[in-house]
């Protein structure tokens, strides 16, 4: 007789944990029954990205870059799955490849940004990146594992927290990222996704007064500039990038610069 | 060996007795730069492709201390600001983009040696127009505008070293919308960054303080700079609103008020293009119970007081340490009667007249509803002009994080004062604002600074002084203060493209 399997229950990715939304909605998406997050969900998805900020913006570079690339170890570990939820084995190895680069520049960035400014008077000034804090990723549609990661690494590698909108046609990678995600020594809320229709919460996202910054890769044209409107409340960083690029420069997008004036005496 | 005495007693009481009486009564003595310095014309155009453009509209700019006008200065149309777009376009095609980048640092740097020339007839034309003390516009506005200068020119032909294997290419024409607290200053900072990564250049001044910036003119036809490298327009809101819109325009920078920047934000939305904005602050300035307490009462006043208030970055919390909060205000509010409100151009005045009846009606206002809320208010006696703008230095204590005047960015003479205990209290009070452009650290614990200045949401932490700046250090806000930076090798940045670099991967 043959044997019946279990099949799973693709459900969000909240603070570390897997919730189904709050509204018991789900969407049909690649064969399956996958959550439909509401605006509650986004609600506490932005509540668990603050709370874990400190955390992760607080781990030392060298720590943090140790996670990231415990992040490949995770996806590599599970290639063939994450084959089967993509476009096949080459977009997983890229994404492996892809995490492992930015893995090396969470303890670079300081140096290659930053800056020390040989102002007149008795000061050591110097300049330094920091996060910029919770920052919304709004994904997009291709390529469905390396477009979301493409995405969410630089917010993340700058020390930010995430929360993303998963791929809304392809989102089973996405949460088989999250199960990686979950198991790689990744603060539970410093990335979190959500899955359902993009256009419900993404200006959600773009207008919530507790996310410092967002990425419109995903929208089309006349959604980004919508959301871009949105973000003006609390004048948050736009940033729209490719689906497919790498580059410190949009890790930089998601950081701020501060400048301290340090008294010289004796 | 016995030492000398280098005066006997005797000839010293001798001295005393020839000694004419002290007087009980000093009778004031102003001590008035003069105006003649700097010719005010009747009435300005727009300075546009290199030439005055006569204006269809006009308004009048006053001095806010005295309510006399100054000038007849223009209104410009949508269609004066898409003639001064279509002159920088002009000039970026034909001509500016093309020329020598070491070529293009050299009409830099004669524009800040002639501003070093001319500084003090601009200065007194700052303070005239501004109302902002001639010791102000004359050793700080000044000296940083002509350094701005100095500094960027040099940058403009060594941009492939600021940014190694981006190759960095001008973005086109800049739209530049400038504030009235620091007139020329803030030109400088907009118009040198802009000049030396090649872009061209539409400046609009504030509405109230357009004359240092047509006065400015002049030192660009001195520098012989190429027409329509750098046009001028002036007007109210509404020509900065045209500027926005122009679809000649590929950068919007804009330094002013959160809300309008916020609308800025919006209209751009979706257009593509660059925008850089430096907007409001309601910093914290932290005094800890282990500070030099008469430094930290200097750096207090010259915080919130300097410039009237009319700072972006002014000290405008005082978050003070329990312990210390008596002596801290029983020295500030001694410190606060030798403050001397008055004539701008007086060369002993400290503080000078409120730029303008709107903005006086806003500290009014917002002191009014501190004062309704429970704060505590303190005032110096002094005697304000009866003509012309003006508001006494003002100190609230007993002030709740909650109330208007801890929340609300007052752009005036007004400080409120909060108290703390520990460093994890300072910390959390300062970053609870929806600003976060600067803050000060009053400490002599070195370890504490840098653990403070981590902790602080702000772009710019000045630790053991305040409201410094400097054209080398970076300058702009984290959350709603608004994004970007000016000043330093950051601040060339936003007026560069960089497209079609990947250097790394990619």
């Amino acid at each position: 007789m043959a044997r019946l399997p279990v099949k799973k229950t693709y459900k969000l990715f909240i603070g570390g944990a897997f919730p189904r939304s709050e509204s018991g909605r789900t969407y049909e998406a690649e064969g399956q029954n996958v959550a439909r997050a509401s605006r509650k969900d986004v609600r506490d998805a932005v509540r668990a990205a603050r709370s874990a900020f400190p955390k992760w913006a607080g781990m030392t570079a060298y720590n943090r870059g140790q996670v990231l690339y415990r992040i490949a170890e995770m996806i590599e570990a599970r290639d063939s799955e994450f084959a089967e939820l993509s476009t096949g084995l080459e977009e997983v190895e890229r994404t492996v490849d892809r995490i492992v680069w930015y893995a090396g520049w969470a303890d670079k960035l300081a140096q290659v940004l930053g800056s020390s400014n040989p102002v007149s008077g008795p000061y050591f000034n110097f300049t330094v990146p920091e996060p910029t804090g919770v920052v919304a990723v709004v994904a997009p549609d291709e390529p469905p594992l390396l477009g979301l990661v493409s995405r969410v690494l630089p917010a993340l590698t700058g020390g930010n927290a995430v929360v993303a909108v998963a791929p809304e046609k392809h989102p089973l990678a996405a949460i088989e990222l999250a199960e990686a995600l979950a198991t790689s020594d990744v603060p539970g809320g410093a990335v979190n996704l959500l899955t359902g229709h993009r256009e419900e919460l993404a200006p959600w996202l773009a207008s919530h007064m507790d996310v410092n910054a967002i990425d419109v890769t995903g929208a089309d044209d006349g959604g980004a500039a919508e959301l871009e409107r949105a973000a003006a409340d609390n004048v948050k960083r736009v940033v729209r990038g490719g689906p497919d690029t790498q580059s410190p420069w949009e890790i930089a997008s998601f950081l701020e610069l501060k400048t301290v004036w340090h008294p010289v005496g004796q | 060996m016995l030492r000398v005495p280098i005066t006997s007693p005797l000839t010293e009481l001798d001295r005393k007795k020839e000694r004419a009486p002290v007087p009980k009564e000093w009778a004031y003595a102003p001590a008035p730069e003069s105006r003649d310095v700097v010719s005010i014309k009747e009435r300005y155009g727009h300075f546009v492709g290199g030439k005055w453009l006569e204006p269809s509209e006009t308004y009048t700019t006053i001095s806010p201390a005295t309510e006399e006008t100054l000038a007849e200065v223009g209104q410009a149309t949508p269609e004066e600001v898409e003639t001064a777009v279509a002159a920088a376009r002009e000039a970026f095609e034909n001509g500016w983009s093309g020329i020598a980048p070491a070529e293009r640092a050299k009409y830099l740097f004669r524009i800040a040696r002639t501003l070093q020339e001319r500084a003090r007839e601009f200065a007194v034309l700052e303070s005239l127009n501004g109302g902002k003390p001639i010791k102000e516009s004359r050793d700080v506005d000044l000296p940083l505008a002509a350094a701005h200068f100095f500094y960027y020119a040099g940058w403009a032909d060594k941009l492939e070293y600021a940014f190694p294997n981006r190759r960095p290419r001008p973005i086109g024409v800049a739209g530049q919308i400038i504030p009235w607290n620091f007139p020329l200053l803030m030109l400088s900072w907009k118009i040198a960054p802009a000049l030396a990564a090649g872009n061209t250049v539409v400046l609009k001044p504030a509405e109230t303080t357009p004359l240092s910036a047509l006065l400015f003119a002049d030192v660009l036809r001195q520098a012989e700079l190429p027409p329509g490298v750098v046009n001028i327009v002036t007007g109210d809101g509404r020509a900065g609103a045209a500027l926005v819109k122009s679809e000649g325009v590929d950068k919007i920078a804009f330094t002013g008020s959160t809300e309008v920047g916020k609308a800025i934000q919006r209209e751009l939305a979706g257009t593509g293009k660059k925008l850089t904005l430096e907007l409001g602050g309601k910093a914290a300035n932290i005094i800890f119970d282990d500070a030099a307490l008469d430094q930290a009462v200097e750096g207090i006043v010259n915080g919130i007081y300097f410039n009237q208030g009319h700072v972006c970055c002014a000290g405008s919390r005082l978050l003070v340490q329990e312990s210390i909060y008596e002596p801290v205000i029983e020295k500030l509010k001694r410190r606060l009667t030798t403050l001397r409100v008055g004539d701008p151009l007086d060369k002993n005045t400290d503080v000078g007249a409120i730029n303008s009846k709107q903005q006086l009606d806003k500290i009014r206002e917002l002191v009014e509803a501190g004062e309704e809320e429970g704060a505590e208010i303190y005032q110096p006696p002094c005697r304000l002009p009866e003509k012309g703008y003006w508001f006494a230095p003002t100190v609230f204590t007993n002030v709740a994080q909650s109330y208007r005047i801890a929340q609300e960015e007052i752009f005036g003479p007004v400080l409120s004062v909060l108290t703390f205990r520990t460093p994890e209290e300072a910390v959390e009070k300062a970053n609870n604002t929806p600003y976060g452009l600067s803050a000060g650290v009053w400490t002599e614990k070195g370890s504490r600074i840098l653990w403070m200045a981590e902790r602080l949401r702000a772009g710019v932490v000045w630790a053991n002084t305040f409201n410094r700046f400097d054209p080398t250090s970076p300058f702009g806000g984290y959350k709603e203060s608004g994004f970007g930076r000016e000043g330093g090798l950051h601040g060339l940045e936003p007026y560069i493209d960089f497209d079609g670099t990947e250097p790394f991967g990619g």
